[in-house]
């Protein structure tokens, strides 16, 4: 929250003068006829994207040259608000040039960047740029049917966020490397849900397969299902915190992990008895087994060993007695 | 030029409205509560008012009219209070609205739902109106209140609420009509037919910002929502709103005063810029216009998206509305032309023009004129107007 979304505002004026003079004059609005492509000597591609009915429509013409593969003419139409017309425009601008290859290279990050008036400014408002992603499929359809293939083999990862181009892949490596528990940090973390909100949870503008209320609902199952292991341990809770079976526990796994393979290679081996509270001091009273039992080292020594091992790992109170 | 034709949203307030409020900004800002000059000398202008309110929906003075800070509070305010009276207690466990409410009725009626109330949606024939069985259809022993708006505020539709509110009473269901959209636009009077509770809002009819009002029958007075220093009677506590409660009243009366002029000549003048509006081909009025507010057009031209339509006009000066994709920042299609099961190409497209009693012929001619030429240019954008080359599958992708 804040006073900025207190008060809100209106969305076209935080629209770039790039923006708003490509909405008022689009360069590239318009059709290649096959007559046109034929006296290029290309090929013509006319690709659709979107639906009327979804409020958002872009079909896009290019004049490919057969030989080179390259795009020497570029031109569109849509049905949209004035970010999807500019934009539909920026990318038919970008297409013309390149190779098919290097086109189908372009993102709606690109054509949103290439319509900023100032490099930091972003040149729509955040729920306007999905306007641009249409930009970005049209592209690939376009290509597809060019090369004959089919459009999913240009996606080389499941995208969730498609305004931000996040993928799967990278929001469930952030949400778990971060510990995530809010759509709001996942968005500062990975700009995801930050621009048209339809992959944030069902109900936005667009049906998505995943949302980002499952991944943390999934990590959330996650990290339940280490707790319930951890807390039979009693791992990552401090120690004076833990119930006693998860005191004798991590005492028992600290003598395991570091004291019990050396006291059994000299024949002997221990046993924790008890582990009592006294004033500031956990008290945990052991009986050494086998060898050890009468060894001059086990009150000294061995005993200082254990000792400083349970109190480096466990708490610095710790006492041992050997009874 | 610049035109305002965007009535159903706000309206220019009326400058006697302004007049009438002034002096008691600076010159008498007592709390009329207290118990001084400053106070006192607030009072007859307060009393005014409230008359002007209750003549102006013909309410008896024993019922009451409480004024609030505007129409969501009143609507939120009816159901809210229905719920802790009739739902949390069990003694009913359901509402009826309709599904093209005013989002302070459909938010709140989800809310309540989610606190555990039924609550029926009633759906919205291919006209955008209502069927008043359907009223009928759904009541139960167990349903509490039905609140169907009086006029849509997207399409203009009157609703039968005479029809609805008889239902009711036949039910001992308690009726609640919003009623901003009516106010100024229809004659309205909560004596000629059953209702309980009534919205209003000051500023759909050239008045103020900020100041609301909930009209609620003698014997079915709600729990308050606003609980404090018990202003309003203890029904709606907070310092009164002084210059807008006057403005509210000054306002009241001009808007009964000029609803002849609106019902005759404004409807005159919206019905003439509809016919030529519908000359462009493939442009579409759900409603029919004699079941309309007379102010009121919500229009589809095919192939132009809302939003792109709004940009065209602002950009000569005429101020019109949408609530399809992308012009609100919810990003979605528009809720009445989804519900009115308009073909699902149209849902982007409509774009409302609402008039007011200050909008000239001279006005309607320049607009008709800007918007001749934006669905000349934006078609020409429009991929669903495009041409498409022979053997070329003009058919979409499903991508949304």
């Amino acid at each position: 929250m804040g006073m900025d979304s207190l008060i809100g505002g209106t969305i076209w004026d935080e629209y770039s003068q790039k923006v708003t003079d490509l909405m008022n004059n689009p360069k590239n609005m318009g059709e290649i006829t096959k007559e046109q492509a034929d006296a290029m000597g290309a090929k013509l591609i006319v690709a659709d994207f979107g639906a009327e009915s979804c409020g958002d429509a872009v079909r896009l013409y290019w004049a490919v040259d057969p030989k080179t593969d390259v795009i020497l003419e570029s031109k569109f139409k849509s049905f949209g608000c004035g970010t999807a017309i500019a934009s539909s425009d920026t990318m038919a601008e970008l297409c013309k040039g390149k190779t098919v290859d290097e086109a189908v290279k372009i993102t709606n990050i690109d054509v949103e960047k290439a319509m900023r008036d100032t490099p930091d400014v972003p040149a729509v408002p955040p729920q306007k740029m999905h306007c641009s992603v249409m930009a970005y499929d049209v592209i690939k359809k376009a290509a597809a049917q060019y090369k004959g293939v089919d459009m999913a083999s240009f996606e080389e990862e499941i995208i969730v966020c498609e305004c931000a181009r996040v993928s799967l892949s990278t929001l469930k490596e952030v949400i778990r490397l971060n510990d995530l528990t809010t759509i709001e940090q996942i968005t500062d973390y990975t700009k995801a849900g930050a621009f048209c909100k339809s992959c944030i949870k069902p109900g936005g503008h667009e049906a998505k397969d995943i949302y980002l209320v499952d991944l943390l609902n999934e990590y959330e199952k996650e990290k339940m299902a280490r707790a319930a292991d951890a807390s039979a341990s009693g791992e990552g809770i401090d120690f004076a915190q833990m119930t006693i079976v998860q005191k004798l526990k991590a005492v028992d796994k600290v003598i395991d992990d570091n004291i019990r393979q050396m006291l059994m290679m000299d024949g002997g081996d221990m046993e924790i008895l008890d582990i009592k509270e006294n004033g500031a001091h956990f008290d945990i009273y052991i009986r050494y087994l086998g060898a050890c039992s009468g060894c001059a080292s086990s009150s000294t020594g061995t005993l200082f060993a254990i000792e400083n091992i349970l109190r480096e790992k466990l708490d610095e109170n710790i006492r041992v007695l050997p009874i | 030029m610049r035109v305002y034709l965007d009535n159903n949203a706000t309206t220019i307030v009326d400058p006697h409205v302004f007049e009438a409020m002034e002096p008691y900004f600076v010159q008498r800002y007592g709390n009329p509560n207290s118990l001084h000059s400053f106070a006192s000398e607030t009072h007859p202008a307060i009393k005014q008012a409230m008359e002007k309110i209750y003549a102006g929906i013909h309410a008896p003075k024993e019922d009451s009219v409480v004024i609030t800070s505007c129409a969501t509070e009143s609507n939120n305010w009816v159901l809210k209070s229905i719920y802790f009276q009739y739902i949390l207690t069990g003694r009913k466990n359901h509402i009826i609205i309709s599904e093209v409410e005013h989002p302070s009725i459909i938010a709140t009626a989800k809310f309540i739902e989610s606190m555990g109330c039924r609550v029926t949606y009633l759906p919205i024939n291919h006209e955008g109106l209502i069927d008043p069985q359907s009223v009928r259809d759904n009541i139960t022993d167990k349903t509490a209140l039905v609140s169907v708006m009086w006029a849509n505020n997207e399409t203009g539709a009157i609703f039968p609420v005479e029809e609805i509110g008889a239902i009711c009473a036949e039910h001992n269901v308690l009726f609640h009509t919003d009623a901003v959209q009516a106010i100024g636009k229809l004659p309205v009077d909560v004596q000629s037919f059953n209702v309980d509770y009534l919205t209003m809002s000051a500023h759909k009819f050239h008045g103020p910002k900020g100041v609301g009002a909930l009209y609620m029958k003698k014997g079915k007075e709600l729990l308050p929502l606003l609980h404090g220093g018990s202003q309003m009677g203890g029904y709606r506590s907070g310092t009164l709103n002084v210059p807008g409660i006057i403005g509210m009243g000054k306002a009241m009366e001009q808007a009964v005063d000029a609803l002849d002029f609106e019902m005759s000549e404004i409807r005159e003048l919206r019905d003439a810029f509809e016919d030529e509006l519908l000359k462009i081909p493939d442009t579409f009025v759900v409603t029919p216009r004699e079941k309309r507010t007379p102010n009121t057009i919500l229009i589809s031209f095919r192939g132009i998206e809302g939003e792109s339509m709004l940009w065209d006009l602002n950009r000569e000066g005429v101020a019109a509305s949408t609530g399809s994709a992308c012009a609100s920042e919810d990003l979605e299609s528009n809720p009445v032309m989804e519900a009115i099961g308009a073909d699902a190409d149209l849902a982007h497209t409509a774009v409302r023009f609402s008039l007011s009693r200050y909008t000239t012929k001279e006005e309607m001619d320049y607009t008709l004129e800007v918007v001749k030429r934006a669905v000349e240019r934006l078609r020409s954008i429009s991929s669903s107007y495009a041409y498409a080359p022979e053997g070329h599958e003009s058919g979409l992708d499903s991508h949304h």
